[in-house]
């Protein structure tokens, strides 16, 4: 014994240590039993005082085993060997409460994440957990008891995004009486749900069931509608977030606007309205996005204002029957205080023209599918008229081709969800519009959920033309006869193994969803990660799909990841759950594992500072020293190891428990008898 | 057309004997990262093929068949001798497949196994091969002699004018011209042929 | 000035001669300086890679092996031929992506005493060279005689823009830098759907029902967009194209007279170059009359297969961005 003589415990702790089988997830790999035997010996020189293992540690047996050795051997210390802290520390910690044990004297470490299933040699993942279970030992020694901080919640939230999914949230949060603030970044809330014209499988008005719940969140006396806003800074920390929204100038003063109209009908500046009619229609400089945009008042789009531009027209400020007009409006700055936050920024659409070989933006008559929504929707640039981009043609062929950006390594490599059922609803609404035939390219139908295959076959009683394969390209250059002035989708037919030319009139691409462009950028300011795709990282993929690893902070809708509108919608209520809850908690409990400065220490290099996830690092510029808010930190030592001065250290993760630790888990290295299997 | 033939005829095995090695095989011996086995039947290469029309598998099938260890109807088919090496499959495959390299693969596993239907594209590949192993440059008269008085003698007299018009015009030269230090080259390729055979004899 | 180390390949020395011809012609007004690689041997086209895996690869190598001894501070090998450069451009990626094959193939070179360190060299197709290190403004200025009114499909063909291992082409189907640089020389240029499709490849030798197939549908559509001539960067599609023209006109019952030429021809007469110096007259299917276009007025054609420029009724989308290389070449140009 070498090293670890040097830490030497007063000799008063006894340390109890519990190895878990976890049926054969560890016990398969990892000679448990003799974990525990070696515990008991050869560890006892280091307080153990018994070791045991059994197969659930983590069942009200396996717990009431470790109780009852509390308080019956008086432990002072516990090590469980088990699975990732993620998953049960707190069931130990908090039986090692019940037994009258202060919760943080339990420390959990694993043996399954980073032993058994990532080992495939009996022998040598047994002395692993060896030393795993040494180095808990050792660090435990070092363990203080903790008391967890507790803070009060505030009862507003403020949501991002004013999507489907963030309307549903902030209607089930306002209804249960408390007050939120819904951001969203353009003139009006409804997101991409307001641009649809029919919604699958059920084929619903998409006007008709949104617009009642986006009057219901106008309305809504505890509701704030921030549109044409943007969060620009948030601070502090679950419970007490200070969040800074930038309200962008609309130019109109919407105390005096009535939302009649007149100032677009007046407007002389025409543009083409890239993102309700995407790209297919046009807008004015002053504008509501579409007729029952929520709030009903316009925006003046600067950039594109003759006033702005030449000085003169001021059109719409001429006309406007309640002098609403108001140039000389500025953007305003305002504050917020919130208790949770929900963030529902939803999907940007893939860009379609990156599949050079599919033609989109070189051939005229290749649409992307929300252009589709757009032409089929009655209030859309063609009044519901599904015709090719000559505005008049009717099609009398059409083909739809599915994943075009999805499940393509070259582009993104996930399934978008949505575009199956979305290709069948195109194709039962060009069947009904127009008699055309129609054909839907796909590589694997998916419609999984509760009527969607029952829609499926539907369109196919409609005599649909299924053609299983991935379209190889769409191409004007004709090569048989039948082929002149169309447009020619050669694909294999994998089901009948041959390939094929199919000319038809036009062609809608079903373009998959993507993360916001900025998605990155705002999960910064948030606070929380985004997964290598994009999307925003929820707490846990199946058992905590709304919550994100920074508490207080939720992820709703199409910003987690690809989904439809019923999922979306049941997200925005299961995050408003969640919400709800800790809203009712009034108060709640921090983890008490924290960082802290030792001010004597810090040099005030700045280095830490913004480094921190959680932006819990202040730097007091008086003092030229460091400091860190123990309610924001969450603990997780990126500051403790960047800090050149060894200035930061974390409770729980102290200099001295994790060199305790290296020591313990070395013992087996410098152990001066021969390694025992 | 030549007529078709086949050399020596394979000897006769048992019907529906899965060969489950071949997936594996055609992989390790396709220059670089196959990624064969990351397949999903999608059929972009069989519908971006300019000459599927001629193929009796699209490359698709073929990879299902190499998948399902049908070894022989593998290196039987005309496909890869079809592929124009074009690289539009390569390209647009949505799992990165390099397929264009797979086909020079199966070709080379074809010849070794003495399995094909017609002999007119290995032959071409061979006596152009033979040509640069003892020139160090490739050949063009000899090869379209050669290769053309074997598999289109009726042809001969249609391609005449064109031929006559590729050596009038300086476009064609009768006499081979051989690189300088032709005893490296051998000695390299003789080289490379003894890795290649230690590694897939 | 900028040099560059040069492999020819086969091609250039016979049935490609008027492409060498019309290099020669023009490096010198364009500053582009190339040094033959010595004793360089063919690149086995794509016939050996067909037969034997190191062999195939050990026979590409030699030539990487040559230039990189002779390079002298210089990195970048330039092929003229599609084949040629992707052999090259294939041997060097696929060696780095699987270390493996590029041990045993520098196994192999060892026999002649000759090794190459995958990655040491630059594989670049002339094109390449010529838009993005030359320059579209530099080769503008040196245009003497414009192409005015010569109708020009610019033709690719398969390897130069495909598999493109190092990302140096605008797209893998409608690449724009054949097109930008005959628009420079003052041309007309269609736009061609094909620009990309195979030429037939060795199909010609081995399947020739194939083949014409394919050079049939090539011809008939720069023909329905009236191309006066095609103009290609790879030997082998223009001999394709080309010498077999007529033998796909016998085999379709059709009459198609398409010249195919090679670029730096057409770029050596807009350079004020003469025409018997270019190449020209070796090519079977004769561009004399497409030459006597230039210089002549644009007649009124009404009836030519264009893609409307305007769409009427809906708005079409934005063009995508061109990749960095273009649009960054773009900036500085202007």
């Amino acid at each position: 014994m070498t090293k670890t003589t040097t830490n030497q415990p007063d000799g008063q702790e006894k340390i109890g240590v519990y190895v878990c089988h976890c049926g054969s997830n560890i016990a398969g790999m990892v000679d448990v039993q003799q974990v525990a035997q070696w515990a008991g010996s050869r560890l006892k020189d280091r307080g153990v005082v018994v070791a045991r293992d059994y197969k659930f540690m983590c069942s009200s047996l396996g717990q009431e085993l470790i109780e009852k050795d509390i308080k019956e051997l008086g432990l002072t210390r516990v090590v469980v060997a088990a699975c990732s802290p993620h998953l049960h520390e707190k069931t130990f910690r908090t039986a090692c409460e019940r037994a009258g044990l202060n919760p943080f004297l339990c420390e959990l470490v694993s043996i399954r994440e980073q032993v058994s299933w990532v080992h495939t040699d009996k022998v040598v993942a047994t002395q692993k957990s060896q030393a795993v279970v040494s180095g808990g030992v050792e660090r435990v020694l070092h363990h203080e008891p903790l008391e967890p901080l507790t803070v009060p919640i505030h009862p507003d939230t403020l949501i991002v995004g004013g999507g489907i999914a963030g309307i549903q949230a902030a209607l089930e949060i306002a209804d249960a009486g408390y007050h939120v603030f819904i951001v969203e970044r353009e003139p009006s809330i409804g997101g991409h749900m307001a641009q649809f014209d029919k919604t699958f499988p059920t084929l619903d008005c998409a006007a008709c069931i949104l617009t009642p719940k986006m009057v219901q969140a106008g309305t809504h006396p505890n509701i704030t509608l921030l549109t044409w806003s943007e969060v620009e800074k948030v601070e502090g920390y679950v419970g007490n977030f200070d969040v800074t929204i930038r309200k962008k100038a609309r130019k109109v003063n919407v105390e005096k606007c009535t939302g009649c109209g007149i100032c677009q009908e007046k407007c002389p500046k025409k543009i083409i309205d890239d993102v309700y009619e995407a790209g297919l229609g046009y807008r004015k400089a002053i504008y509501t996005p579409f007729p029952q945009a929520v709030p009903k008042y316009p925006v003046l789009d600067v950039k594109n204002c003759i006033f702005f531009e030449k000085g003169t027209c001021k059109a719409c400020q001429k006309f406007c029957p309640t002098d609403a007009i108001d140039f000389e409006q500025q953007d305003e700055i305002l504050n917020v205080k919130v208790g949770n936050i929900i963030l529902a920024t939803g999907y940007d659409l893939f860009d379609a023209r990156k599949v050079t070989n599919y033609g989109y933006g070189r051939l005229a008559n290749v649409f992307t599918s929300i252009e589709m929504e757009r032409l089929t929707n009655a209030a859309g640039p063609t009044n519901g008229q599904i015709v090719l981009r000559d505005g008049k043609t009717v099609p009398k062929a059409v083909g739809i081709i599915h994943c075009v950006g999805s499940r393509d390594r070259n582009f993104n490599n996930y399934c978008s969800v949505i575009c199956c059922m979305q290709s069948l609803k195109f194709a039962h609404l060009v069947h009904e519009r127009t008699g055309a035939t129609v054909y839907n390219f796909y590589i694997d139908m998916r419609t999984p959920f509760k009527d969607y295959d029952e829609f499926y076959q539907r369109v196919l009683e409609e005599s649909t033309l299924f053609v299983r394969g991935k379209v190889a390209e769409v191409t004007d250059a004709a090569r048989l006869p039948g082929e002149e002035g169309k447009l020619i989708i050669q694909v294999e037919d994998t089901l009948a193994g041959k390939q094929r030319r199919i000319p038809v009139d036009m062609v809608i691409l079903s373009t998959g969803l993507e993360p916001r462009r900025d998605s990155r950028e705002v999960g910064k300011l948030f606070g929380i990660s985004c997964s290598a795709n994009g999307w925003f990282t929820e707490k846990h993929p199946k058992l905590d799909p709304v919550a994100t690893m920074t508490e207080g902070i939720y992820i709703a809708g199409c910003a987690q990841g690809p989904k439809d509108i019923p999922a979306s919608v049941a997200q925005g209520a299961a995050a408003a759950a969640r919400v709800l809850g800790k809203i009712q908690q009034k108060e709640m409990a921090l983890e008490p594992v924290r960082a802290s400065v030792i001010e004597e220490k810090c040099s005030g290099c700045r280095i830490c500072n913004n480094l921190c996830p959680f932006n819990a690092i202040f730097f007091h510029e008086d003092r030229m020293v460091t400091e860190i808010n123990p309610a924001l930190c969450q603990g997780c030592g990126t500051c403790v190891a960047a800090c050149p001065a060894g200035a930061i250290t974390g409770t729980g993760f102290s200099n001295e428990q994790v060199l305790a630790q290296i020591d313990g888990l070395l013992l087996l290295n410098v152990g001066d008898e021969p390694i025992p299997v | 057309m030549a007529t078709p033939q086949t050399l020596d005829p394979p000897k006769a095995v048992p019907k529906m004997i899965e060969d489950l090695t071949l997936l594996e095989e055609v992989s390790a011996r396709t220059a670089g990262v196959s990624r064969l086995e990351m397949c999903i039947q999608c059929g972009t290469c069989g519908g971006s093929c300019p000459s599927a029309a001629d193929m009796d598998h699209t490359p698709r099938m073929l990879f299902a068949m190499l998948r399902a260890g049908m070894r022989q109807a593998a290196l039987m088919s005309n496909t890869p001798w079809i592929c124009v090496s074009c690289y539009h499959c390569v390209v647009r495959c949505p799992q990165n497949v390099h397929i264009a390299d797979v086909m020079y693969t199966l070709k080379g596993m074809a010849i070794e196994a003495k399995l094909f239907q017609d002999s007119t594209a290995p032959d071409f590949s061979q006596t152009f091969v033979d040509m640069v192993e003892e020139y160090g440059r490739s050949y063009e008269f000899g090869l379209a002699t050669r290769h053309y008085l074997k598999h289109f003698p009726l042809r001969l007299p249609g391609m005449a004018p064109m031929g006559m018009g590729l050596l009038s015009k300086q476009r064609m030269s009768i006499t081979p011209t051989r690189i300088k230090d032709i005893k490296q080259l051998k000695a390299i390729l003789k080289r490379a042929k003894e890795i290649e055979g230690d590694n897939h004899g | 000035m900028a040099k560059y180390l040069l492999y020819p390949g086969c091609s250039m020395e016979s049935s490609a001669k008027a492409y060498a011809d019309s290099l020669a012609a023009i490096t010198k007004p364009i500053g582009l300086e190339l040094e033959e690689i010595q004793d360089w041997n063919c690149c086995g086209a794509t016939e050996y890679l067909g037969i034997s895996l190191t062999p195939a690869y050990a026979l590409i190598t030699r030539n990487l092996a040559l230039a990189a001894q002779q390079a002298n501070g210089h990195r970048t090998v330039v092929a003229p031929c599609s084949a040629c450069y992707l052999n090259l451009a294939k041997a060097d990626y696929y060696m780095r992506e699987q270390p493996k094959l590029g041990k045993m193939v520098n196994e192999a070179l060892q026999a002649g005493n000759l090794s190459y360190k995958p990655g040491s060299l630059e594989i670049r197709h002339l094109l390449d060279v010529i838009i993005y290190d030359i320059g579209l403004e530099n080769i503008k200025s040196k245009v003497v005689r414009p192409l005015t009114g010569l109708r020009v499909a610019p033709y690719l063909g398969c390897m130069v823009p495909r598999p493109d291992y190092e990302g140096r082409w605008s797209d893998h189907e409608h690449p724009v830098e054949l097109d930008l640089l005959l628009k420079a020389l003052g041309a007309e240029v269609i736009d061609f759907p094909l620009k990309t499709h195979c030429c037939g490849g060795h199909m010609t030798q081995i399947g020739p029902e194939t083949a014409f197939e394919l050079i049939r549908r090539l011809i008939a559509s720069a023909d329905q967009y009236q191309a006066d001539l095609m103009a290609t960067l790879c030997p082998m599609c223009q001999m394709n194209l080309d010498a077999y023209q007529s033998e796909t006109n016998r085999h379709f019952g059709t009459n198609y007279h398409m010249p195919i030429v090679f670029f730096t021809q057409l770029m050596g007469v807009a350079f004020g170059i003469a025409p018997e110096k270019l190449g020209f007259g070796m090519e079977l299917v004769s561009a004399k009359k497409a030459l006597e276009k230039i210089g002549l007025e644009i007649p009124e054609q009404e009836t030519l297969l264009t893609r409307p420029k305007k769409a009427e009724g809906l708005p079409m989308p934005k063009p995508l961005p061109l990749k960095h290389q273009v649009a960054k070449k773009d900036e500085v140009e202007k």
